[in-house]
C-alpha cells in the first residue's frame, strides 16, 4: 500500500526567490520595524515637551527652522557631553548639574569692536528678538538629535557691538569656576573651554546664541544660561555657560584641537565624507533609534545655505 | 545533587544576570513606556554595557588560578570553563551590536572599519582569539589537542590585553574606566608571572643564605 507521504520541507515553508535574494534588506527591515515599534509609543510623550522651567516670552517661530519632529525633551537634556560637569556622553551632566545657579549671570563681549561691554543674559534676553530655530544637531560621536532652540541671531549682536576692520574670527570662552563645574577642578581638558568661528560663520543667518530651548530657559546641563549653536557644525562647536565672546585677529586654537590635532579640527563642519580616524562619519543615529542608518548630509543638511562660506578650501585638510 | 552542581548552577544563573537585567530594560523600553531606560542612545548604551561585561568575565576567568594558588581551593577550576564560554557570550552580544546598531549589516563597512581602524582591529583579533577558545572548549578538543591545548587557551592572556586596548583606544578624554580594566588584567597577569618566576627567587636567596 502506497500512503502518501508529506515532503519534508513543504513548498510553503521554501523561501520564496526573490524574497531570498533580497534576505539583507528583509533583516534590515525587520530590525527597522522593532526600531519603529519603540518609536510608535514616543508620539504620546512628543505632545508635553518640556521640563518645567521658566517659559520664554515673545518668541517668533523661524522660518529657518526644520520641519523634522522635534527629539525628546527628557532625551536632550539627559543625554549630551560637557566635560564640565562629567566626562562622555550621557546623564552625567545633568546629575552633576543639579545645584548649579545660572543667574545672574554676566557675559563679556569685547576684543576687536567699537562697543565692547559686559552684559546681563537677562538683559540681552529682554532686549533682543527671540526666535525659535528648530535645527538638526549632530555630534562627532555620529548620533544626531532635532532640537527647537530658542536664542539670539548672533548677527544682531555683532551688528550692535561692532566689530573693527581688524576682527576677523570670533572666540568663545565658557565660564571658568570650579564651583559652579566640578571637573574643572581636574585635568579631563585644558580649563577653560574655548571654541572659534570665523567672523563671517559667526554672521551666518544660521548661526545662534541660544537661550533655551523647547520654548523654556536652557537647563543648566545643556549649557545654561547661555550657548552657541551652529547647525553645520558637530555640537562640540557650540560652546556652553558662555562668559565671553572675543572679536579678534588670530584663528583661536579650540580646546579639542588642543586635546587631539589629528582628530578635531578648527572647522568641525558636518561631512560625511571626512572621517574621524575612530569612526565613519557618512552615518548618524538619529536619536533614540538604536541603529546608525541615516545617512549623515553635507554641512548636515544645510549645504544649500553655507556652502559659499567655503568656496575654494580644502574641507579635508580643514576639517 | 552533588554540591558542585549545586553550586554550578548557581553560578551559571549569577552569570546570567546582566544579561537579564538588559532584557529587563528593553522590556521597560518596549512595553513599559520608560524610554530613559536604555538612555537616549540605546545602541551605545548596550555595545558599552556588553563590552563592560566581556572584560569583567574575563577577568573572573582569568581570576581562577590566583584564588586555587592562594587558597588551595582548586576546587575552583571546575567552574572556568563556563565563566570563560560566558565572556564569549557578551562578547558575542558585543560583536553583534556592532553589526547591528553601528553597521545596521552594511559588510563593506565592517570590513573597512576592521582594516582602516586600529581599536576595531584588535577588537576583531581579541574576538577571533575568544571565538576560538569557545570552540575548544569541549572535552574532544581537549583530548585532541593534547598538551597544544594548553598553548592555545594561554592566548587567553593576549585577548585580555587586546581587549584592555580597545577599550583605551576608544575613549576620547577620560580613561577612569579602560585604566580600571588595564589594572585588573595587569594583576591578574602579574600574579601569574610572579608566581613562575618565584621558585627561581626563593632558591636565589637560600643561595645567598647559606653563603653567608
Amino acid at each position: 500500500m502506497l500512503i502518501k507521504q508529506a515532503p519534508d520541507i513543504r513548498s510553503s515553508e521554501i523561501t520564496p526567490k526573490n524574497v531570498y535574494l533580497r534576505r539583507r534588506e528583509f533583516i534590515q527591515a525587520s530590525a527597522a520595524a522593532l526600531v519603529a515599534a519603540g518609536m510608535g509609543t514616543f508620539a504620546d510623550h512628543v505632545a508635553a515637551q518640556g521640563g518645567g522651567l521658566p517659559k520664554l516670552p515673545n518668541v517668533k517661530k523661524s522660518p529657518l527652522s526644520t520641519t523634522e519632529a522635534p527629539s525628546l525633551y527628557d532625551h536632550v537634556t539627559s543625554y549630551n557631553n560637557f566635560y564640565e560637569f562629567a566626562p562622555g556622553a550621557g546623564d552625567g551632566p545633568k546629575q552633576n548639574s543639579k545645584g548649579f545657579k545660572a543667574r545672574p549671570w554676566k557675559i563679556k563681549i569685547d576684543g576687536e569692536v567699537a562697543k565692547p561691554g559686559d552684559y546681563d543674559v537677562d538683559d540681552l534676553i529682554k532686549q533682543n528678538a527671540l526666535e525659535e530655530r528648530v535645527y538638526r544637531f549632530r555630534c562627532v560621536e555620529a548620533w544626531s538629535f532635532v532640537i527647537p532652540w530658542i536664542g539670539i541671531p548672533m548677527a544682531d549682536i555683532i551688528n550692535k557691538v561692532q566689530p573693527t576692520g581688524k576682527a576677523q574670527f570670533v572666540e568663545f570662552t565658557t565660564a571658568m569656576d570650579t564651583g559652579k563645574f566640578p571637573m574643572q577642578r581636574t585635568d579631563l581638558l585644558e580649563w577653560p573651554y574655548i571654541e572659534g568661528l570665523r567672523l563671517d560663520e559667526a554672521k551666518h543667518p544660521l548661526t545662534l546664541l541660544a537661550v533655551g530651548l523647547y520654548g523654556e530657559i536652557l537647563p543648566a546641563q545643556n549649557g545654561a544660561p547661555i550657548r552657541m549653536v551652529i547647525p553645520w557644525k558637530y555640537g562640540f562647536k557650540g560652546a556652553k555657560s558662555l562668559a565671553r565672546i572675543r572679536f579678534v585677529e588670530k584663528q583661536p586654537l579650540n580646546t579639542w584641537q588642543k586635546m587631539a590635532r589629528n582628530e578635531y579640527g578648527f572647522y568641525a563642519n558636518v561631512n560625511p565624507m571626512v572621517d574621524h580616524p575612530r569612526w565613519s562619519q557618512a552615518r548618524e543615529r538619529r536619536l533614540p533609534s538604536f541603529v546608525a542608518n541615516r545617512k549623515t548630509e553635507m554641512f548636515n543638511g544645510y549645504a544649500d545655505q553655507v556652502q559659499g562660506l567655503y568656496a575654494g578650501l580644502d574641507l579635508r585638510k580643514n576639517f | 545533587m552533588k554540591p558542585v552542581t549545586v553550586a554550578k548552577i548557581l553560578v551559571f544563573a549569577a552569570a546570567c544576570l546582566p544579561a537579564a537585567a538588559l532584557a529587563y530594560k528593553f522590556y521597560r523600553y518596549f512595553y513599559g513606556g520608560d524610554f530613559n531606560a536604555l538612555t537616549a542612545n540605546p545602541g551605545d548604551y548596550i555595545t558599552d554595557f556588553t563590552g563592560d561585561w566581556t572584560l569583567a568575565f574575563i577577568s573572573i576567568s582569568l581570576s581562577i588560578t590566583p584564588l586555587r594558588r592562594l587558597t588551595g581551593w582548586n576546587q575552583a577550576i571546575k567552574f572556568r570553563r563556563m565563566l570563560g564560554l560566558f565572556a564569549f557570550f557578551y562578547v558575542t552580544l558585543h560583536l553583534l551590536t556592532w553589526i547591528v546598531f553601528v553597521h545596521y549589516f552594511e559588510v563593506s563597512f565592517m570590513i573597512e572599519d576592521v582594516f582602516k581602524r586600529p581599536f576595531i582591529t584588535v577588537g576583531m583579533a581579541a574576538f577571533v582569539i575568544l571565538f576560538s577558545l569557545a570552540i575548544t572548549s569541549n572535552r574532544f578538543s581537549i583530548r585532541r589537542l593534547g598538551r597544544r591545548w594548553q598553548t592555545l587557551h594561554r592566548l587567553v592572556y593576549v585577548a585580555a590585553i587586546l581587549g584592555v586596548i580597545h577599550f583605551w583606544w576608544l575613549v576620547k578624554a577620560d580613561i577612569t574606566l579602560p585604566r580600571r580594566w588595564a589594572v585588573a588584567v595587569a594583576l591578574l597577569l602579574g600574579f601569574r608571572i610572579w608566581w613562575t618566576l618565584r621558585p627561581r627567587f626563593l632558591a636565589q636567596r637560600r643561595a645567598r643564605v647559606t653563603r653567608v
